[in-house]
């Protein structure tokens, strides 16, 4: 069967290599904020890189969301907007802080089965080609 | 000799006039707009469907806000510092009302304005109308939105005013908060309009 084969070879592909974490690289504080229906989230997380090198945040994936992009919100001579942004810097011994007002994810098409107080799996991607599984913290409209 | 006497008091009449000024005696946290906006007049509709007015919310403390429901961060975030805000006051919370009112009719349906309003809890009314109305509303306080150009999914974002205007229990035009001015700061200026 070497279909079989294949598929074992490349699920022991996936796992030892396509998803190990980036080196250095660690989540904190990552949650996501759901708005009622099939209106978009928003996610908010600090990535710490202790790594040598800078990595560049350039997408991420989750089963609870049909898509997942980088955006900035930012608030101009009193106006307000936000745009999509192709990737974020980490820089080396740095800290990427996605918050409120600032750079976040923007998560649409959520599944109609997310509830705040659950947690929902997302994987981040790198441009170094690896992958940073994180487990978000759903919150409510009003991010309790 | 009387000259540099008069020179004196005109200089010491100069500087208690000035130290007044530094220390002026707003008593407002947030930016005092009293008598440079108009006051709150509108006709645009609710979550139901039903036309409401301006007047139908005298006797409350107004927040107004613009905004569109598929603003993940910005619009979201900037509710729920008012709905904190609200909520220090107390029983009196009762006596505020915040409008969001989406610029975004197309995609901001009665039915999802109310769903949205919910997710927010009992303070808040949003509100939408068609685009005449919208345009009168925002040039009434001097503020800008603008609809992006969809891309491939039909998906398109919205700019809008970070202003959040604030009015007093007859209607007038009192406050201007914008979104970074924190829920304490403008519990504390709602507590003082109430008040007063």
């Amino acid at each position: 069967m070497p279909g079989m084969r294949m598929t074992a070879a490349t699920l022991l592909l996936l796992v030892c290599c396509g998803a190990a974490a980036a080196a250095g690289l660690s989540a904190r504080h990552a949650w996501i904020r759901l708005l009622p229906g099939d209106l978009p989230a928003a996610g908010y997380l600090e990535l710490v890189n202790t790594g040598a090198d800078s990595v560049r945040l350039t997408g991420a994936q989750s089963p609870g969301f049909g898509t997942i992009e980088l955006h900035e919100s930012s608030e101009q001579s009193g106006v307000a907007r936000m745009r999509r942004v192709e990737r974020l810097a980490i820089p080396a011994g740095g800290t990427l802080v996605l918050e409120p007002r600032g750079y976040h994810l923007m998560l649409s098409g959520p599944s109609g089965d997310l509830q705040p107080g659950e947690r929902v799996p997302v994987t981040l991607e790198f441009s170094d080609g690896t992958r940073l599984p994180v487990s978000f913290l759903l919150r409510d409209a009003s991010g309790r | 000799m009387t000259r540099p006497r008069h020179n004196l008091w005109a200089v010491a009449v100069l500087l208690m006039l000035a130290a007044g000024c530094a220390r002026s005696p707003s008593p407002w946290g947030l930016h005092d707009i009293s008598g440079l906006m108009p006051p709150l007049v509108f006709t645009l509709h609710d979550g139901s469907g039903h036309i409401r007015h301006a007047y139908d919310f005298r006797g409350e403390v107004v927040l107004l806000y613009f905004g569109y429901t598929h603003c993940p961060d910005i619009c979201p975030t900037t509710l729920a510092s008012l709905v904190s805000a609200t909520r220090r006051l107390g029983a009196a919370a009762d006596r505020t009302r915040i409008l969001f009112v989406s610029v975004d009719p197309a995609r901001d349906s009665p039915a999802v304005l109310q769903r949205y309003q919910q997710a927010f809890g009992p303070r808040v009314t949003a509100l939408s109308g068609t685009p005449a109305q919208l345009r009168e509303l925002t040039r009434r306080y001097r503020v800008s939105y603008g609809l992006g150009k969809p891309d491939a999914d039909g998906r398109y974002e919205v700019s809008h005013s970070s202003a959040v205007f604030i009015f007093d229990r007859d209607g007038a035009a009192r406050l201007l908060a914008t979104g970074t001015d924190g829920a304490g700061k403008i519990a504390t200026d709602l507590k003082r309009l109430l008040d007063g």
